[in-house]
């Protein structure tokens, strides 16, 4: 691993269509070394944030990859240079992955879309933070508008597609009833509902329960600004793919008349500011415990608790820094939806 | 075992492409090796059935792959290996190929001397497997 250089010049190679150049970047971000090889300022200024991002998530096999795959070809025919980072979970215990988007979409994509696979490399690894970066190096090198797909289970899986300008959340028939669908969780960030598998018995069940819940979100003010669309699609034919694609163009134009783009370009970079600062503290902490302290040495032999050693380790630890910001009025973090 | 941490040190997990090429539709065994490397600690991209010359390239180029690893029970061996050689030469693209399946004994040197890294036979063992992937990238 060398300084700037060579990323300098796979970034020149990429931005001209150089798509292993491309390939390389990836994987530098992905490891967390972009910033080592200079490779972040250099995107920089070629990664405005003006690409759509598109977000879609949803349970473990209800036809998302199939969907995208149909989705990449509508939005190329539309004029567009789509981009895939699809995002499947590592093995806890291995550490390795299966990374089966891919097969999912290249038949229907046919070479039209730059499809990157991307594993989770453990929950508090970095794909918090491979996620921003490989979407500004598609952005820096002409794509647009970029797809992330995630499994929508783990906090980290969802939030990254939550940060998208338009998230799409598909279901399934035979996954739940409408207490299913009341619940906290992955519908509430939905932007666009698909329902998915539309050809199966129960879709239209489904479809009605949604309706149901966005009912409940009308008197609660939820769905105040925007009540996302029920889309119905079969995702092995793509019937209704269109349909997807032209509801997450009519919330981008509401974002867009509403100041929402602004907000969510925000909410963003906000969101990896503080995972980025997530990290560094982290390093730290690591890098202080490693000193075996003497807070640590008491919380093992019992004499203190675990959260009392933490609060005064983590105050050490603040201290060293000397520039805390005096005013931490705590920003208004307006999820516009 | 140990997971890695985040940030500094982190060794990165070997990527792998694998496929079958063509019509071979055979896929049982590379279901069964996705998961030995799987639980090797590789990622696996899995391309499956029916892939071309080129679609594998285009994988190995957009997900920066480490390793090819390809099926092939359909007797396709020697005419499928140098095809795929030849399209990594062709696209600048130094990534090692490794075949398993049914080989006959007789083409194993044969494969060899084209440029293919490995050879696995039906019955390799899980360590067997993740063996010849990790040689193959040193």
């Amino acid at each position: 691993m060398t300084a700037a250089g060579p990323a300098a010049d796979l970034l020149v190679r990429a931005r001209s269509g150089d798509r292993r150049a491309l390939g390389r970047l990836l994987t530098l971000v992905e490891r967390g070394d972009a910033g080592t090889h200079g490779l972040d300022d250099l995107v920089h200024p070629h990664a405005p944030g003006d690409a759509p991002v598109i977000g879609v998530t949803g349970a473990p096999g209800t036809g998302k990859s199939t969907l995208v795959g149909h989705l990449v070809k509508e939005i190329a025919d539309a004029g567009g240079q789509p981009a895939v980072l699809a995002v499947d979970p590592s093995s806890p215990l291995s550490g390795g992955a299966i990374l089966g988007d891919r097969i999912r979409m290249d038949g229907v994509a046919e070479g039209r879309a730059f499809i990157r696979s991307m594993a989770t490399r453990g929950h508090a690894g970095g794909l918090a933070l491979a996620v921003p970066g490989a979407l500004r190096l598609f952005e820096a090198c002409g794509f647009g508008p970029l797809v992330v797909e995630t499994v929508g289970v783990g906090q980290v899986e969802v939030d990254v597609t939550r940060t998208a300008d338009t998230t799409v959340v598909m279901v399934a028939p035979g996954m739940g009833d409408a207490v299913q669908a009341n619940k906290s969780g992955l519908l509430e960030v939905a932007d666009v509902l698909v329902v998915n598998k539309a050809d199966r018995p129960g879709a239209d069940d489904v479809r009605r329960d949604l309706e149901h819940m966005l009912d409940l979100g009308h008197i609660t003010g939820a769905t105040q600004h925007w009540r996302p669309e029920i889309i119905m699609t079969t995702a092995t034919t793509g019937a209704g793919a269109l349909d997807v694609h032209q509801a997450i163009q009519a919330h981008r134009a509401h974002l867009a008349s509403t100041g929402g783009l602004e907000a969510r370009r925000h909410s963003r970079i906000r969101q990896e500011v503080q995972d980025r600062i997530a990290q560094h503290l982290d390093t730290a902490a690591e890098g202080l415990l490693s000193t075996q302290p003497a807070e640590l040495q008491e919380a093992l032999e019992g004499s203190q608790t675990p959260a009392a050693a933490a609060a005064k380790i983590s105050k050490r630890l603040l201290s060293n820094q000397p520039q805390m910001s005096p005013s931490n009025q705590p920003a208004a973090q307006g999820q516009e939806r | 075992m140990a997971e890695s941490q985040p940030g500094a040190g982190r060794e990165a997990p070997i990527r792998v492409v694998l496929a079958k090429l063509g019509l071979d539709g055979h896929d049982r065994g590379l279901k069964v090796v996705a998961r030995m490397l799987r639980d090797a600690g590789m990622e696996v991209i899995y391309l499956g059935l029916r892939q071309t010359t080129e679609s594998v390239i285009a994988a190995v180029e957009q997900e920066d792959a480490d390793v090819i690893g390809l099926s092939m029970h359909n007797a396709g061996h020697l005419a499928l290996a140098p095809r795929i050689l030849q399209a990594l030469a062709d696209s600048g693209l130094d990534v090692p190929v490794v075949i398993g399946g049914i080989v006959p004994e007789a083409d194993v040197s044969t494969l060899k001397e084209l440029g293919i890294s490995a050879v696995l036979h039906p019955g390799a063992s899980a360590v067997e497997v993740a063996d010849a992937i990790r040689r193959s990238v040193a």
